[in-house]
């Protein structure tokens, strides 16, 4: 069929598919990575790159990224599984409201969960690697039980029945049909975990203390109080090293672990729950991820009406007052939220939404660096964003400090990777049959696109534009280095507050934190509305 | 009308066509019967341009069609398990190859409509594909084919995923259908009843060749060779020819006969015998009355001559 394309147009388009998410990247991600490596290993002061290397800090702060972020992973599966299986399973009411629900933490501000859970942890656990392993569980549950959930939901329960009527029992049938089959949702949701841990900031900075450094906190550290570029520089170069392989090897997981065209509805798979003991199952498993969620956030509310020693919505009502805390008011900060995230939407979409339908069309190993080039940004962290931002775009030609879309565009970095892990399987999944039936039925190629791709694209699209709002909402790594202090975002006012003392800017602080939670959920809520049964992980 | 010339498909050096030749004519439906893996589906997939012959060409109205995208060939297929467009209704998947013809969407709504009757899913416009059955979603496919008005319509196995019931009821409404709009039609099936109900004529497939192509008499009466003797369910081969089951007389006692009877099977009218003959043979026989043979009865058997076939 190939040969039949108009070639011209054909090869615009992958240009464009391949040329727009690229030059995107070569500007705003590669450019300011270069700045940080130039002034961190370029002439001049402090010690060598190598010594950095070599030291036995490093050596600790290494050891401690790796296997807090792989514990923090397994910790993460099995908190999430038994509602993953539950949501996989089985049709309840508000099933829907569970799935939405449960993403509030992955959106919340790391800075908001980490004060959470000091909240609420008995005092000898409050500081050190079990609070740092649990507010990473409790952060990233939603990633497991979507992802993991949303395919289960699809999986064909009559194979493991087949397997039940060759003789298989209830554990054999679970090991060695459904795991195997789980496999590609269970690698990939473990792979955003892992990363997410390793790159975790906000969570180990607060509840690690100086005790418990990652990778992360430490170029932080280097960057900002001891303000040694090159220690930074280098250790950043060590932190995208280590995620690159990360990511490599999960790309080839993926590829090998695909599974095309067994997956069927969710309405002829899930079923309700009948015996007791079924009903039992979900209940415990819902209860518990309840609890599990609902406690720290339950903390968070009643901090945020905690003023003067009783309850009150005195904070609330301080929103819309100014504050010595910021150069606006609160509510602004709303406002400037809501703005921003809508313009990184919009980049994350446009960008990412070209990436996937480039990344979708072939398989030849030119696209899949193109596919691990884009996630790069997930692991280079929001914190050497925004640093090496701060760092590069201080100066004409490129002074765009006050530019008002500098923060959008950091976001949408952050955003983007999602959005084409969102839409890529989607587009990958429709039947190459579905395409030839279009064909033959009198659609040109670019029709055929625009008839079976678009369409079922756009629904995941949508889907991905809420995650990319979400995420750009809670924000908070590059934003804090970005945003100008007359325009704060909601995470960047709650930072501010927290840094100031006195009951009153706690108590504003949570209610941010309880506004910013209000506002994500909505928009995730909505998202839930629109997506498609059929297609989309997420 | 339709040509197929000497076309050969390879796939990783295995042969899946080779040297195919098949002349259809206007109004005719041929079908195409080989067990799977005979190269049926990619003989389609070449005719409908999803497949680039390596050698070989396919002609329509005395046209060349290497050079036709299949989107400009006015060649409809039906798809085995369907390939509707489950983000579109009924409607939106037999308007489909209209819409891309840019027709006025009154006249795409009059022929939806007609086409929905002529296969007997009327009111379903509106109605989601996954929400219907297996026949429903068969009869939208073929509506959807048919709609655009193709030159040749091909359908791959579309009963293929059915029940037998279902099966023969939608096999009696294709024979209906296809007299009633005169289609030019290529079937892939692998079912022998299918194949001989609805085709004008039978091309037999194994193994990526043509074996034979004729009338459904013609190839009952005088099969291309042994092997789609047996295919047809002609069992009784025996140097180089073949015995008819209806020519094996078999007689209850009279005598002490030549033969025991092993087996006695019901189909519908019809009772298949086989006997063991002292010979040391088997044969197969029909017959058709009420009372019949048990097994174990001894029997004296006869050939009538005139139900013995050559084999070239």
């Amino acid at each position: 069929m190939d040969r039949h394309r108009d070639p011209l147009s054909a090869r615009a388009w992958r240009a464009v598919g391949y040329g727009v998410p690229l030059a995107f990247l070569a500007f705003f991600f590669v450019f300011p990575l270069a700045e940080i490596v130039r002034r961190g290993l370029g002439s001049g002061g402090g010690e060598s790159p190598w010594s950095v290397l070599t030291d036995s800090d490093t050596r600790q702060v290494l050891w401690f990224t790796v296997w807090q972020a792989v514990a923090s992973t397994a910790l993460t599966i099995l908190v999430a599984f038994p509602a993953a299986y539950v949501l996989g399973r089985y049709e309840f009411r508000g099933r829907s409201a569970v799935r939405a629900l449960v993403t509030v933490p992955f959106v919340l501000p790391t800075v908001v969960v980490a004060l959470a859970f000091l909240a609420i942890l008995p005092e000898g656990l409050q500081r050190g690697w079990a609070a740092i392993l649990i507010a990473h569980a409790f952060f990233n549950v939603a990633v497991v039980v979507r992802v993991v959930g949303t395919f289960w939901a699809r999986l064909d329960p009559r194979v493991s029945e087949a397997a039940a009527t060759l003789g298989a029992g209830p554990w054999r049938r679970f090991r060695e049909v459904t795991l195997p089959l789980l496999a590609p949702a269970l690698s990939s949701a473990a792979a955003i975990v892992f990363l997410f841990s390793f790159t975790s900031f906000g969570i180990v900075l607060i509840l690690g203390g100086p005790a418990y450094a990652t990778l992360e906190t430490e170029i932080y550290n280097q960057a900002v109080r001891v303000f040694d570029l090159r220690a930074a520089a280098v250790l950043s170069l060590v932190q995208l090293t280590c995620v690159a392989l990360a990511v490599l090897a999960t790309t080839r997981l993926e590829a090998r672990l695909a599974i095309r065209g067994q997956l069927r509805s969710e309405r002829d798979v899930l079923r309700r729950a009948r015996t007791l003991g079924e009903k039992l199952v979900v209940l415990a498993s819902l209860g518990g991820l309840a609890l599990f969620l609902g406690l720290p956030l339950a903390a968070l509310v009643e901090r945020s009406l905690a003023v003067g020693g009783g309850h009150s919505l005195a904070a609330y009502r301080a929103l819309t007052k100014p504050t010595a805390a910021l150069l606006a008011t609160p509510w602004e900060a709303v406002l400037n939220s809501l703005v921003y995230a809508t313009g990184a939407t919009v980049i994350a979409v446009v960008v990412g939404g070209l990436a996937a339908f480039a990344i979708a069309r072939s398989s030849r190993w030119s696209t899949r660096l193109f596919d691990g080039l884009l996630m790069l940004p997930l692991g280079a962290s929001a914190v050497m964003l925004g640093f090496g931002f701060v760092i590069t775009f201080d100066r004409a030609p490129v002074d765009f400090r006050s530019a008002p879309w500098i923060v959008p565009v950091a976001q949408a970095l952050v955003a983007i990777p999602f959005v084409v892990r969102i839409v890529v399987p989607t587009l990958r999944a429709i039947d190459e049959r579905q395409r030839e039936a279009a064909a033959l039925l009198g659609a040109p190629p670019r029709r055929v696109w625009r008839e079976i791709d678009l369409p079922i694209a756009l629904r995941a699209l949508a889907v991905a534009a809420g995650f990319a709002f979400a995420i750009s909402l809670g924000e908070f790594g590059a934003t804090v280095f970005l945003a100008r202090p007359d325009r704060p975002t909601l995470p960047v006012a709650i930072f501010r507050f927290l840094g100031r003392p006195g009951e009153l800017n706690a108590a504003e602080a949570y209610a941010l934190a309880v506004v910013l939670m209000v506002v994500t959920a909505v928009s995730v809520f909505l998202v839930e509305r629109i997506r498609v049964r059929r297609l989309g992980w997420f | 009308m339709l040509q197929v010339e000497h076309v050969t498909v390879r796939f990783d050096g295995r042969t899946a066509l080779d040297d195919v030749t098949l002349d259809v004519g206007d109004g005719e439906v041929v079908t195409v019967l080989g067990p799977s893996g005979s190269g049926k589906t990619t003989l389609l997939r070449v005719i409908a341009g999803l497949q680039r012959p390596d050698q070989g060409r396919v002609v329509l109205d005395g046209r060349d069609l290497a050079s036709v995208p299949p989107h400009r060939r006015g060649i409809g297929l039906v798809f085995q398990d369907h390939a509707l467009f489950h983000h579109r209704d009924v409607a939106g998947n037999v308007a489909f190859g209209l819409r891309m013809r840019n027709e006025p969407a009154a006249a795409i709504g009059r022929r939806v409509r007609d086409m929905l009757e002529l296969v007997g899913l009327s009111g379903f416009e509106d109605r989601s594909v996954a929400t219907l059955s297996g026949g429903e979603q068969q009869r939208v496919a073929l509506a959807r084919a048919l709609a655009p008005g193709p030159r040749v319509l091909l359908l791959d196995e579309p009963l293929g995923s059915l029940d037998r019931r279902l099966r023969d009821r939608l096999l009696d409404d294709l024979a209906r259908l296809f007299a009633e709009v005169q289609v030019t039609a290529i079937y892939v099936t692998h079912d022998q009843a299918e194949a001989f109900a609805l085709g004008d004529r039978v091309a037999v497939m194994r193994t990526g060749r043509l074996v034979q192509v004729g009338t459904p008499d013609a190839i009952w009466a005088q099969p291309a060779d042994a092997d789609l003797a047996h295919f047809l369910g002609l069992r009784n081969v025996r140097d180089g020819s073949v015995v008819r089951p209806e020519a094996v007389l078999v007689r209850v006692g009279g005598g002490d006969g030549n033969g025991v009877v092993l087996a006695a099977i019901r189909q519908g009218p019809t009772v298949r015998l086989v006997v063991s003959l002292d010979s040391g043979e088997t044969l197969e026989a029909l017959v058709t009355s009420l009372e019949h043979p048990e097994p174990g009865d001894r029997v004296s058997v006869e050939i009538d001559p005139a139900g013995i076939v050559e084999l070239p």
